[in-house]
């Protein structure tokens, strides 16, 4: 099987490790085997190991280690907050973060909202059932 | 006993270092007015001759000399203070209880009484808690909040909830052997009554919002794969 997600200058990548942990950086160099230089628009420009990055599909067009302002118009012109937010990784996070944050409340109430939908379904299998009988 | 001053006085001789004071044995006279005490009592300072004491008991001596000298024990002076409330927990914090009868049931905190325990009630038509007083550190704090501003809780507070004593009743040689025929203790009206005035402004907070009745009435508990320290309350 080939490789298809690169490390390369403009890669978006997923920090999966460490102080940054869950946030999208962009690889603007490589420092040597083992570690990247890495931006991001909210943080400081620094190394990272290639073991706390996890590569995304997402790529953006830069030179090699771009001011913070080209970074900024680059991942703006690539879209890259709406194309992560509307991948199935990417949304995948967000559900797993809301559901993580749901107070004691919420989580009651989200048991009610599971045990309803099961009801509806459970009774639309049991029509479909008796229609292919009958 | 000479009349007492309302605030206690600064000093009137500032030191000039310690043990100089400003103003001499002269003018600290002046200042202090002693001349005018003087003229008021007709150039003789006032005498208050000393009170006639009354009578102290007759001591009588001691009936017991321990063989060893025994230790007066260290004065104490501490007075504890008053148990510091949770920053999370306010009135109308929906509150999980953890411990006792009532374990897992989900409360409305009305207020902290003065002993530092937290007074709570169910409400009892929803999940059967009455109004009780419950331990701060048993009890996890949600995030969620009832109204209520509707509730008066100035009438409660820890007498209220004191245990009532029995009177002893004297019991003949008879009585001894019949089985105790006791009455089993009834809740007394007004106390019913209370819990119903009480819970009747918080029904209709409850009422307005969706689910949080039937929030209030089911228990907590912890199922499979929830790590308590990383549950959001």
């Amino acid at each position: 099987m080939p490789f298809k997600r690169y490390v390369e200058i403009g890669r978006v990548a997923l920090v999966n490790y460490g102080k940054d942990h869950g946030k999208l950086v962009v690889i603007v160099d490589v420092v040597d085997q083992n570690r990247a230089l890495v931006d991001a628009p909210d943080m400081v420009r620094s190394q990272m190991n290639f073991k706390r990055l996890t590569l995304t599909d997402i790529k953006i067009d830069i030179n090699k280690v771009p001011k913070k302002k080209t970074l900024i118009d680059a991942m703006e012109k690539a879209d890259v907050k709406n194309k992560w937010e509307n991948s199935s990784w990417g949304r995948k996070l967000i559900v797993q973060k809301r559901r993580a944050s749901l107070d004691d409340f919420g989580r009651f109430k989200l048991m009610l909202a599971k045990i309803k939908k099961a009801g509806i379904v459970r009774q639309e299998l049991a029509k479909l059932k008796k229609e292919t009988s009958a | 006993m000479a009349a007492k001053r309302k605030t206690p006085v600064k000093t009137r001789n500032p030191d000039l270092i310690r043990g100089v004071g400003k103003y001499s044995r002269s003018k600290m006279y002046h200042k202090r007015g002693l001349w005018a005490i003087k003229a008021k009592n007709g150039g003789v300072f006032p005498r208050h001759d000393p009170q006639p004491k009354a009578d102290a008991a007759i001591e009588k001596p001691p009936k017991f000399y321990p063989a060893e000298d025994v230790k007066k024990p260290l004065l104490n002076k501490r007075k504890p203070k008053p148990t510091k409330l949770r920053a999370s927990i306010t009135p109308g914090t929906v509150l999980i209880l953890l411990a006792g009868r009532f374990m897992g049931k989900r409360v409305v905190f009305l207020k902290q009484l003065s002993s530092g325990l937290l007074l709570v009630t169910g409400p009892f038509k929803i999940n059967g808690v009455p109004l009780r007083r419950v331990n701060q550190s048993y009890v996890i704090a949600t995030s969620t909040k009832v109204d209520v501003s509707g509730v008066n809780v100035e009438k409660f507070d820890d007498k209220y909830f004191a245990k009532e004593v029995p009177k002893k009743k004297k019991k003949s040689e008879g009585e001894f052997f019949e089985a105790e025929k006791e009455d089993k203790k009834k809740l007394p009206e007004d106390k019913k009554e209370d819990q119903k005035a009480v819970d009747a402004s918080l029904l209709k907070s409850i009422e307005g919002v969706p689910d949080l009745k039937a929030y209030l009435a089911a228990r907590f508990s912890l199922k499979s794969g929830m790590k308590p320290h990383e549950l959001v309350f």
